[in-house]
């Protein structure tokens, strides 16, 4: 069975490297030829911007040439559709193709839809963004907690994450690689008058704008993003840079265990559905510990972890002590900070089990809350 | 639907990356001028106007568009008047607290109340009665006249005229749903047409439009209802002579209840529960009569039988047997003297529950969402609950920077109320139909149990609390 998975994932990119060289798309391998890019949130089945080292791709060729042809169609069936659609999504525009995104694209603001565990799941993200950033400031306007801060949402979708913070009166900047997505969230703010002030989209991809926002943003928010991302490491740099120093960065995403590969994978995806299939693969799955181990390598002290737990027959999320499934974690960029960060939201105990284990953390943050 | 993503995929080609247009078979050209509330309540009665002041008086929704929509005139009073209104209601405890969350109970004491300590419900056909109090005597409810309630909630919302709009004189003749499902050409507002044409947008309508509720015809949410076969007279009593006041009286006669309400320590508030020929009889007869017919129904044994005595006289030595200390023998209420001119009315009563409370984007409040007869005196007390719990859930949506018309805290106001809503209606129906007869084996039945009730004290303060929610 493992190897079977393994095969899967090179399969995949086997199956997507030789349906664009089908399609003659060279431009678009050569394009996506960047270190760190990544694709949106976890539930969504739009295509996603799979892009790979190009020596990688050759020793993927030669690997999946073994594979048995039963193998191969197995895996066609499984992960064909979804692959269509992901290399025609920046190429021709091919009309039926057109069709598919946008009833997909629809798909998004539908609250029991296919993405009804992630707009559950705001639930519990925007408390978490919300408090933590509360503890920065002195005080804050009731009704509008978030005025005045500036937002990076990376990998928004459709905006289930970004409007939530926009309501509450920060200026978020929503960006996306895959344009369709951008384009239903443009549509979906652009009936609310305020959120249309006080949100932005932009149809692109993190490094894209680094340099133009470097330390620009109070925060940064990668909800659901980082399981997709092949190189973490460049990604999280990225994120450190556009951070303004003392700026949070938060990340919401699925543990690397033999617990989420059964529920995550298994059963979510091939048994119940949750999950439209071929949404994740569990080799780009992080454990805390590897994501916190990138953040505090890059200068983010990481302050909280919680564990995320989703009832699949209330429809509710849940704050959990268990990582092993969903977590969230918050990172503080170390900087100048001017006020010591008030003590009083405590995260179920995680907090002070990191705060013991995290004694090589060089953030001044560390030594005030002690 | 494949018509309209054929269309939208025609329409979303050439708008890469901006909104496509905004038209739609369904709207009109000015849609996109209109006002877009956060919040609007159709109906501005007791129920509608405190739930728009509790919202415009709650902290996270200081930014907020609130609009109250009133058919009405706006009711002015420079002072108060001295002559009491007859339309009353019995105030709850969980009421009152509501009430002062916003300011308007401190307007309400500066103008006039009444609180009893003490309610006594007896049967006219024997002589079972339960009595209800509190331990240490506290206060148990208040009788507050319907427009002293009005006049605070009025200045209440003037207080926070920035946050909250009222528009009297406007009533709404039409609505529009939004789609459930987001379409690309379709605002995902719900629109409002008012009489004088105009129209608005709003995240969220909450209707409080009473029990003929026009938003809920609207919405098309079934309505189980029924017509009681009875009209409750309501009137101002003076009574003979001063006394302390500070009990409310309710006597079940076979044709209905009548409830004597301390308004002050000479006058009293009527409300009689009776069948629609005598209602009007009662209405049109002279005072003295209609005086007369009060102190006889809330005196008179007519309807008393020797067995129903004697089988009620033997559980009372079993409870006193059991239960040595606690004996309370039956009271008479004041006797009345004579009536405020011009104070008699009646109106016709009924039952009245919607199968849903909440649709996307809308909420039923009040009467809008449930009628229930005057018996028990919860009619308001219920509609400030669905206040409460609807306020909470909101403003929790709202700090969470939530969609105000998104189902998922909506349907957590719905389950919440729904509960003790219908366990309110079903037992207030129940104790209704139980009283109205005066055949032997029911009237046993009920002798018994009222007696049995009155000896178990922590059935009767589980009684009090689930009324004084």
């Amino acid at each position: 069975m493992w190897g079977g998975r393994k095969l899967s994932c090179s399969g995949n990119r086997f199956l997507g490297v030789v349906i664009s060289r089908y399609r003659g798309t060279q431009t678009e391998s050569t394009r996506l030829i960047t270190s760190a890019v990544y694709s949106e949130n976890q539930f969504s089945w739009t295509p996603q911007t799979k892009p790979w080292v190009f020596s990688e791709y050759r020793i993927m060729w030669f690997k999946s040439y073994r594979m048995t042809f039963a193998c191969l169609n197995r895996i066609k069936i499984y992960r064909y559709p979804w692959t269509r659609l992901y290399s025609t999504s920046r190429t021709t525009v091919d009309s039926s193709e057109v069709k598919t995104f946008l009833a997909l694209a629809h798909r998004w603001w539908d609250e029991q839809g296919i993405y009804a565990p992630l707009h559950s799941m705001n639930d519990l993200r925007v408390p978490f963004i919300r408090d933590n950033l509360l503890k920065t400031v002195a005080d804050h306007q009731p009704g509008k907690p978030l005025s005045g801060m500036k937002i990076l949402d990376v990998g928004c979708g459709g905006g289930l994450l970004t409007e939530p913070l926009g309501r509450l009166g920060a200026s978020v900047t929503g960006i996306d690689p895959v344009d369709e997505n951008i384009n239903t969230a443009q549509h979906h703010k652009s009936f609310d008058p305020i959120l249309d002030k006080r949100i932005e989209y932009r149809a692109c991809s993190l490094e894209e704008i680094v340099e133009e926002t470097t330390e620009a943003f109070d925060a940064v928010v990668a909800s659901e993003v980082v399981e997709h991302v092949i190189d973490l490491e460049t990604f999280i740099q990225c994120c450190c840079q556009v951070l303004k120093p003392g700026g949070s960065l938060f990340i919401t995403t699925i543990n690397k265990t033999q617990l989420s590969y059964a529920l995550g994978i298994v059963f979510a995806e091939q048994i119940a559905g949750i999950v439209p299939k071929g949404t994740h693969t569990w080799e780009k799955f992080v454990s805390p510990e590897k994501l916190e181990s990138i953040l505090e390598s890059n200068g983010l002290s990481v302050q909280s972890v919680a564990g995320m737990l989703y009832n699949p027959f209330s429809g509710y999320w849940h704050w959990s002590e268990n990582t092993s499934l969903n977590y969230a974690a918050h990172a503080v960029k170390s900087g100048v900070q001017d006020h010591p960060v008030p003590d009083e939201f405590v995260f179920k105990g995680e907090t002070e089990e990191l705060r013991g284990q995290d004694s090589t953390n060089a953030g001044a943050q560390e030594e005030l809350k002690k | 639907m494949a018509a309209r993503l054929a269309l939208s995929r025609w329409r979303a080609a050439p708008a890469a990356a901006g909104r496509g247009p905004l038209l739609s078979c369904r709207r009109w050209s000015g849609a996109k001028a209109d006002t877009v509330y956060d919040v609007v309540v159709s109906g501005g009665g007791l129920v509608g106007a405190a739930m728009a002041c509790a919202l415009g008086h709650d902290t996270h929704f200081c930014d907020k568009k609130i609009l109250l929509l009133e058919a009405g005139p706006k009711k002015v009073w420079e002072k108060l008047p001295e002559t009491y209104s007859n339309r009353v209601s019995s105030i709850s405890p969980g009421s009152a607290t509501l009430l002062s969350s916003f300011g308007a109970w401190d307007h309400i004491c500066n103008m006039r109340y009444r609180a009893f300590r003490r309610m006594q419900v007896w049967d006219a056909c024997s002589e079972a009665l339960i009595t209800f109090d509190k331990d240490n005597l506290d206060d148990m409810g208040y009788i507050v006249e319907n427009d002293v309630i009005m006049c605070a909630l009025s200045k209440q919302l003037e207080a926070v005229s920035d946050r909250v709009t009222v528009l009297y004189r406007s009533k709404a003749v039409g609505y529009t749903w939004p789609y459930p499902f987001p379409m690309t050409d379709s605002s995902p507002w719900v629109h409002i047409t008012l009489g004088d044409g105009s129209t608005l947008q709003t995240k969220l309508l909450i209707g409080a439009d009473g029990h003929n509720s026009g938003v809920r015809q609207a919405a098309g949410i079934q309505n189980i209802s029924w017509n009681y076969d009875q009209s409750a007279v309501v009137a101002t009593l003076h009574l003979s002579e001063a006394t302390e006041n500070n009990v409310a009286w309710q006597r079940f006669l076979p044709s209905g209840p009548i409830a004597l309400l301390p308004l002050s320590d000479t006058l009293s508030s009527l409300v009689w529960s009776t069948s629609h020929e005598h209602a009007a009889e009662l209405v049109s007869m002279e005072e003295e009569k209609f005086v007369d017919a009060i102190n006889s129904a809330f005196w008179s044994d007519a309807n008393h039988t020797d067995f129903i005595d004697s089988a009620g006289t033997m559980l009372q030595y079993a409870v006193a047997f059991l239960k040595p200390t606690k004996v309370s023998a039956r009271q008479l209420p004041p006797s009345v003297a004579r009536v405020d001119a011009r104070s008699r009315m009646s109106f016709p009563l009924g039952l009245g529950h919607a199968a849903e409370y909440v649709r996307p984007r809308l909420a039923l409040i009040g009467d809008a969402a449930h009628r229930v007869h005057p018996l028990a005196g919860q009619g308001v007390n219920m509609g400030f609950g669905d206040i409460s719990s609807l306020v909470h859930h909101l403003s929790a949506a709202a700090f969470n920077g939530k969609d105000l018309g998104s189902m998922s805290h909506l349907t957590g106001y719905e389950t919440d109320r729904q509960r003790h809503n219908t366990a309110l209606l079903a037992a207030t129906d129940l104790l209704k139909r139980l009283y109205s007869t005066s055949a032997t084996p029911l009237v046993l039945l009920r002798t018994w149990g009222l007696q049995a009730t009155n000896a178990v004290s922590p059935l009767k303060e589980q009684i009090m609390a689930f009324a004084s929610k």
